[in-house]
């Protein structure tokens, strides 16, 4: 055994050198490639948002007409166990929700009150950071978090790393839980992940999302936030907006009026 | 070939062995099937818990792999005569248990038949592919170490320059594996629990505390079945090593928690709080918390103590007591302490199903296969190259 320790060193700082060289290449073909998957080295021309106004939600305690609406356009399996349950948007209150945006004396009316939440298709997505495949992506035109169904393969490495609880999983067969089919928008497989989508089939005919359509009080407001003249710009420009976890630096693109 | 036909000759004890593991190993294998038909809803993975004991026992496993690291180093490097014979059966436990591990990530997978859409698409900003890299890696590297040192034992031959080049090439490696395993978690800003800088040492401790006590563990066993009689120096130097790298263990754990504790930032703390049964009345995971610290610092006790760790009684329930304390606190409460209570504050409790018990249970049996396998090759070459 005539290796000395000097041999050792070279050898062990070679495969440093080797690593970082390795890198680099990494990093430049990532700039280079045009998969959807690479499209966090630019930001969007283009970010789409959405602006949940709780004054007016409130105003229908209990309703459920936006949650509703998606689940029918988007086939979204209602399974009984809540364990299992797969949610594109769906409700919790107040409080968890925004468990650091309160003190002990809010005003319950605040706190005690469900809002709708659903993915926030963020500025930088942790969820498509870390999925090894590229099946969920941020795409480059409209900034929306985009999910192909039939590349995941259900490691759940994304639903450990958003936030936001935003992503389901399919523990069991999720047509068996299903008691209508839209036949305009595919099901799932059992053991992908699946998540609000911002409604791109909508978006691409240019109908707004179906949760927007769906809400009575119209306290959703949907749009472009990097152009300053749109809806949602101006609403946001003229009153104060919440955002979830804001701090992470996750860029969320979900706001919410008081 | 000659090699492989060794593992055919052995008496009733090996047959029956084998024939035991092998039965696991089917239950496992309908388990997983069953699994894959039905969704992983049959188990107690959960909206809260995506991850459960596979993801637990994979990093568990990925400790092991540092199991050769603790012999062959000091044997390639500082010429360790007391690790001659034994640092071959640490590098095959550690090749074993780099395969388990990759079996662990395997089968809790939603759709495993894509998996080769990680090469198809590759993503290197993602942990999972470059795990994916460096496992495999690993496993092929060292698989050909293995060969080629066998070859060596069986010709009385020193093994070539390359095969030793290729044995400095593997250390690095392995302190890579388990870094890169740190990695996969402790980027995620959504887990507090995980999100610090210290979990890639905090592996690196408790995997080569775990690697050496298992290692004295598996000597010990070898030496009462009268299959390889390890010499004591080996085993001395071995629960020194254990000791010293327990030490740090323990360290880095105290470490961590003044930081989580003194500093008190909500978030951190109700991960911490829940493990150990200070957030809900009942979570099932405390005992077992509990449990593990409380083997942590017995073994600690006995392996600082030389006078104690020399008595063989007292050295195997310390390396025993290692072993355990960490595969809870690795391959159990680092998941739990990850995703309880979750972004909500909900604490459902998980349980680990009878179902992922029998799949963790066979591919835990396929490992003592493979190294029952190997060993039994090894011991063997070694008859021959004596007699
Ligand atoms: S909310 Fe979650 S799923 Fe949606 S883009 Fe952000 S990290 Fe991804
Ligand atoms: S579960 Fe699917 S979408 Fe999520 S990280 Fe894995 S492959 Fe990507």
């Amino acid at each position: 055994m005539k290796i000395t320790r000097k041999e050792f060193l070279e050898l062990s700082g070679l495969s440093v050198l080797a690593a970082g060289a390795l890198h680099a290449v990494h990093a430049v073909k990532a700039e280079e490639t045009s998969h959807p998957a690479g499209a966090q080295a630019d930001p969007p021309k283009k970010q789409m948002a959405l602006a949940i106004d709780l004054r007016k939600c409130r105003q229908r305690l209990g309703c459920n007409l936006c949650s509703a609406a998606c689940n029918a356009a988007h086939n979204v399996p209602q399974f009984s166990d809540p364990r299992h349950q797969v949610k594109w948007i769906w409700s919790e209150p107040f409080a968890e929700v925004f468990p650091l945006d309160q003190n002990g004396y809010t005003r319950r009316n605040y706190t005690g009150s469900p809002l709708p939440i659903l993915c926030n298709h963020c500025d930088h997505p942790p969820c498509v950071e870390v999925c090894p495949t590229g099946a969920t992506w941020k795409r480059a035109e409209d900034g929306v978090v985009m999910m192909d169904w039939h590349r995941c393969i259900g490691c759940k490495y994304c639903i450990t790393a958003c936030p936001y609880d935003a992503r389901s999983f399919n523990f069991s067969d999720p047509r068996t839980a299903l008691q209508q089919v839209n036949p305009d928008f595919p099901t799932r497989t059992l053991g992908v992940v699946e998540k609000c989508d911002f409604c791109a089939e909508r978006l691409a005919k240019g109908e707004p999302p179906a949760c927007v359509e769906a809400c009575p009080e119209k306290a959703i407001v949907f749009g472009d936030v990097h152009d300053a003249s749109s809806e949602i710009s101006k609403a946001l420009e003229e009153s104060y907006s919440l955002r979830r976890k804001p701090e992470l630096g996750t860029g969320p693109n979900v706001f919410y009026f008081l | 070939m000659s090699l492989i036909e060794k593992t055919l000759a052995g008496g009733r004890r090996y047959w029956l062995w084998l024939g035991f593991l092998a039965v696991l190993m089917v239950m496992a294998l309908l388990g997983w099937v069953q699994e894959q038909q039905v969704g992983l809803g049959i188990t107690d993975l959960s909206r809260n818990m995506p991850w459960g004991l596979y993801i637990g026992q994979f990093i568990f496993c990925v400790g092991v792999g540092d199991a050769a690291l603790v012999v062959m180093l000091p044997y390639y490097l500082h010429h360790w005569r007391a690790y001659a014979k034994v640092a071959l059966l640490g590098q095959i436990l550690g090749t074993v248990g780099v395969i388990l591990a990759m079996l662990f990530i395997f089968v809790s997978m939603g759709k495993p038949v894509r998996l080769i859409n990680v090469l198809l698409y590759p993503h290197p900003r993602s942990l999972i592919f470059w795990d994916m890299l460096t496992l495999s890696g690993y496993v092929i590297l060292t698989a050909i170490i293995i060969f080629r040192l066998l070859i060596a034992e069986q010709e009385h031959s020193a093994p070539p320059l390359w095969t030793q080049r290729l044995v400095l090439l593997s250390f690095p490696w392995a302190v890579g594996i388990h870094t890169v395993t740190a990695f996969l978690l402790c980027g995620l800003v959504a887990r507090p629990y995980w999100f610090t800088a210290l979990l890639a040492p905090r592996f690196l401790a408790s995997a080569l505390t775990a690697g050496s006590a298992m290692l004295v563990l598996i000597l010990l066993l070898l030496k009462r079945l009268e299959l390889f009689d390890a010499e004591e120096d080996a085993l001395r130097r071995l629960a020194t090593t254990a000791a010293y790298c327990l030490v740090v263990h323990v360290f880095f754990t105290l470490v961590e928690f003044f930081n989580v504790f003194y500093g008190g930032v909500p978030q951190e703390v109700e991960h911490v709080d829940y493990l150990y049964g200070g957030l809900t009345a009942t979570s099932p995971v405390a005992p077992w918390m509990w449990l593990s610290a409380v083997l942590a610092l017995v073994a600690l006790l006995v392996l600082l103590v030389p006078a104690l760790r020399q008595r063989t009684p007292l050295l195997l329930a310390a390396c025993t007591s290692a072993v355990i304390s960490i595969w809870i606190e690795k391959g159990f409460g680092m998941l739990v302490g990850g995703f309880e209570p979750s972004p909500f504050g909900a604490t459902p409790p998980y349980v680990p199903d009878f179902s992922e018990w029998k799949v963790a249970a066979g591919i835990w049996a396929l490992g003592a296969f493979l190294v029952t396998l190997m060993y039994k090759i090894v011991f063997s070459v070694r008859k021959e190259a004596e007699s």
